[in-house]
């Protein structure tokens, strides 16, 4: 395998990692804002900030593992994708660093306050919303490269049914993954009431993901016609992972086995993320960027794939570490600890 | 309007750097704090220590946070805004900036094991939790510091057709201007951590009575103050050696050295008329060369030697000075301090004294601003010295003067709320209290 390729799906898999640990996060603080104003905060509150409060910096730095690798990979992402988004990456930073900031601030600071927790709920949807937009432009005919200058085209960005498909599928999945943790973690901790509630939550959203999704699909069609029948070449991911959903609703359903409930949707998504990026080869920025042409020189691509597995030596045992303390040592998940 | 946006360019990422490196430094140096009062409180047995280290951590984490965020804005802000420089460097310098991220995991991970389990570990095992977050935090710093060396003295590569190639990803690393920098940005942050919390120590001993718990805080707090300070004053004296070797552009404009000669003088403060004649200067003569080469003779270059067009601003002088001054200045403090509390007979704490350590906090960060304002514009017109220049390498994007309004709004608002939230965290929760409710039985009041 060429370091390009390593590099790719190196950033691919952390960047699938980042969907994950970060819609739990994000979606938590949608739900601990919304079972505030629903006054059921009592329920569920004291489950959110278990988990949340040792892992949120952790979070953060997958996102900034997956921006730094990109531009180390591909120097050229940082031209175009760096010329073009300035203004709504500048926003979704604005939004990150309010959501991070006044999430420490709260937490281990002052007391609860409605303001911070409607900041963090509502920064919880549309940081996510902001993020996809990147995914959005990747698809091609929104950023154009005019006489040595690149350019957003915001008219054609906010008019297209692909980019608010896109948006939506991302806000209701954070919601639906994150529910679905939740679910597990209140069963852990044996918290039969926190547990009904975001159980309602995962199966309430369980729905619109899958109508999202097939939306978003559809105007994928559309819009890039190469990426979809590649995709659709792919067939057998999009099965699974359809599959995994199934095993994720029938298991919510019948009230058991939370943890494989959870595993299943970790694995509906990991499908249908890996048929999408999949399916993106070999462009990075269709058509400015391609894996191949974008990469950086072999020397480069070469220590920076050494300097990853150096550092996963260092960063998979403290992990393990961090998760069996937190995640699954049963007393501190029941708050005895 | 061409213009416009490489100043606008320029103040957006001096503000958001600005910011950052406050809340840097305190992340690079407080956790050594954290980590030599914890484990002095297990040799000694003293709750009193292991206080100090509970209460630093507390406050810490929410500097950390802003530290982050602000990190984190800096990271995509180099794509946003220097996109063209991005491109180019991120051929060579890419490999530091990636392995950072791995520090970052490390210390990230780490912090969040170390805050919740205080009371799940033995004391020994939780300590041993913080070495992490120092050497996570230190080598972040290192790291960075590489690629801000890489801009200064670039190296590691051969240009071909405009093209970066025969690239060597650790040559670029390490390359002339990494060791003293490391150095000396390692050794103001530790500077500046101890500082800041041996002011923090004095300001409750002048506000309250003095307490044991804020008289052992300030005692070991000023004598890593001498220690590290008496360290960063070496570390910046071989970083003007390696200037005078490497850039000495950078150190002539930084002391007005217009002629090449030898026996140069050191010039301290004054101002330049139009002829470019300083006046109203201290002067310490041959101390220049002293300072360039070890040497009270040795042959200091001048601006003369680089065309006008690539001079530095000649205001840095001022930069350099007042870190220079500061820098003397928190050795002698915290030489003072030490000096009083070795004879029995005087007061270490006397009322000028600590005003005195008060205001060594605030001098510290405003030295670290000084010296990164010195470091950077003494670089210019350059981003990659010799190659690129800053207005190569900004945006061309006209809403950038925009985003600096944004930014400067947000960093209005993290700045005071950070502040807002540390002084309601610690006001309504006093040392004395927290002492007693974990220890109960331990003696109050001032004996020394
Ligand atoms: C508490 C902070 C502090 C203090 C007291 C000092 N410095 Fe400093 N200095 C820094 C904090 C700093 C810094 C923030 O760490 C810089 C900015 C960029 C860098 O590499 O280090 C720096 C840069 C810097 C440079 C430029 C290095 C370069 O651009 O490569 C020189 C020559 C010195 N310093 C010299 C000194 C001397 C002779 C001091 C005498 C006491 C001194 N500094 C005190
Ligand atoms: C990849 C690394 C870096 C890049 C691309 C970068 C780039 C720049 C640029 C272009 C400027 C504007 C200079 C000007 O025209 O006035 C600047 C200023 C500044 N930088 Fe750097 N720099 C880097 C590293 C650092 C580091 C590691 C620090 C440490 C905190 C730092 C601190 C500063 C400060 C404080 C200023 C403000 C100086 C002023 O007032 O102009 N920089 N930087
Ligand atoms: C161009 C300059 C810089 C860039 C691009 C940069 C980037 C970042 C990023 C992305 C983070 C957030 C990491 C996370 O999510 O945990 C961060 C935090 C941090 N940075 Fe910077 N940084 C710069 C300058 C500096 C300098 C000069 C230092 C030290 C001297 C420094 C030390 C730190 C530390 C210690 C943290 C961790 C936050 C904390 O624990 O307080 N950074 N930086």
């Amino acid at each position: 395998m060429s370091y390009e390729l390593i590099g790719i799906a190196v950033l691919w898999i952390f960047l699938y990692g980042y969907l994950i640990v970060a819609s739990i996060d994000f979606g938590a603080g949608f739900f601990a804002f919304y079972a505030k104003i629903t006054k059921k905060d009592h329920i569920v509150s004291q489950l959110i900030s278990r988990y949340l409060s040792p892992v949120w910096e952790i979070t953060n730095v997958f996102f900034v593992f997956f921006f730094v690798g990109v531009v180390g990979f591909f120097p050229d992402t940082a031209y175009y994708y760096g010329s073009a988004l300035l203004v709504p990456a500048s926003f979704a930073i604005v939004l990150l660093a309010i959501r991070g900031s006044f999430y420490a601030f709260e937490n281990y600071g002052s007391k609860q306050s409605t303001v911070y927790l409607f900041l963090y709920g509502a920064t919880g949807l549309l940081i996510p919303a902001s993020l996809s937009v990147a995914l959005t432009l990747s698809e091609g005919g929104f950023i154009v490269e005019e006489n040595g200058a690149v350019r957003l085209q915001y008219l054609e960005l906010f008019t297209s049914p692909l980019s608010w498909s896109i948006v939506a599928l991302a806000l209701v999945s954070v919601l639906f993954i994150s529910a679905t943790f939740l679910t597990f973690y209140a069963n852990r901790a044996n918290d039969q009431p926190a547990l009904n509630l975001v159980r309602n939550y995962a199966l309430f959203w369980s729905t619109p993901t899958i109508i999202a999704a097939l939306t978003a699909f559809i105007f994928l069609s559309q819009h890039n016609e190469r990426h979809f029948n590649n995709m659709m070449d792919l067939w057998w991911m999009l099965g699974l992972s359809v599959g995994f959903f199934m095993v994720a609703m029938w298991l919510l359903y019948s009230e058991r086995n939370y943890g494989l409930a959870f595993v299943s949707v970790m694995l509906q998504f990991f499908f249908a993320f890996f048929a999408y990026g999949i399916g993106h080869y070999p462009y990075i920025l269709d058509p400015y960027i391609t894996i191949q042409e974008g990469a950086t020189n072999p020397a480069m691509g070469i220590a920076l794939v050494v300097a990853f597995l150096g550092g996963l030596v260092l960063l998979i045992p403290s992990l393990i570490l961090v998760f069996r303390l937190f995640l699954f040592d049963a007393d501190y998940v029941k708050g005895k600890k | 309007m061409e213009l416009d946006t490489v100043l606008m360019s320029r103040l957006l990422t001096a503000l958001t750097l600005g910011f950052h490196i406050i809340f840097a430094t305190i992340g690079v140096g407080v956790p050594l704090m954290i980590s030599i009062a914890e484990f002095i409180g297990i040799r000694k047995k003293d709750p009193h220590y292991t206080m100090l280290a509970r209460r630093w951590t507390r406050g810490f984490i929410i500097t950390v946070a802003i530290g982050v965020v602000t990190g984190t804005a800096i990271g995509l802000q180099l794509s946003l805004v220097w996109p063209n420089f991005m491109q180019v460097a991120g051929n060579v310098i890419a490999l530091p900036l990636f392995m950072e991220v791995f520090a970052f995991f490390f210390e990230a991970i780490f912090l969040g094991i170390y805050l919740y389990t205080w009371d799940r570990f033995k004391p020994f095992t939780h300590w041993l939790m913080s070495l992490p977050i120092v050497l996570g935090a230190g080598m972040s710093a290192v790291f960075i510091t590489t690629v801000n060396g890489f801009m200064n003295t670039p190296d590691g590569f051969e240009v071909e057709n405009g093209q970066f190639v025969a690239v060597n990803p650790i040559e670029a690393m390490l390359n002339a201007a990494t060791p003293t920098k490391v150095f000396h940005v390692l050794s103001s942050a530790y500077l500046t951590a101890a500082a800041l919390l041996a002011a923090i120590a004095a300001f409750m001993i002048l506000k309250k009575k003095a307490s044991d718990y804020h008289k052992k805080s300030l005692k070991l707090m000023m004598t890593m103050v001498f220690l590290f300070g008496a360290l960063n004053v070496l570390a910046g004296d071989v970083s003007a050696k390696f200037l005078a070797e490497h850039q000495p552009e950078k150190l002539a404009a930084a002391e007005w050295h217009f002629e090449t000669e030898e026996g140069a003088d050191l010039i301290l403060f004054g101002w330049l008329n139009d002829a470019h004649e300083v006046r109203g200067e201290i002067r310490i003569p041959n101390f220049l060369s002293f300072l360039a080469h070890g040497d009270f003779n040795a042959e200091v270059t001048g601006l003369e030697e680089t065309p006008q067009e690539y001079w530095p601003p000649l205001w840095v002088h001022y930069m350099f000075d007042l870190m220079v001054m500061i820098g003397f200045a928190l050795v002698g403090i915290s030489l003072l301090f030490l000096v009083f509390s070795w004879f029995k007979r005087w007061n270490e704490h006397n009322r000028p004294l600590l005003w005195l350590i008060v205001a060594s906090g605030p001098l510290a960060f405003l030295a670290i601003e000084f010296g990164w304002i010195y470091a950077e514009e003494g670089r210019q017109p350059w981003i990659i010295r010799g190659y690129m220049t800053v207005e190569e390498a900004a945006t061309t994007s006209p809403y950038i003067g925009w985003m600096l309004l944004l930014f400067l709004g947000l960093y209005i608002v993290l700045g005071t709320a950070c502040v807002v939230v540390l002084r309601k965290l610690f006001r309504n929760n006093p040392a004395e209290d927290e002492l007693e409710k974990h220890y109960p039985g331990i003696e109050k009041g001032d004996h020394s």
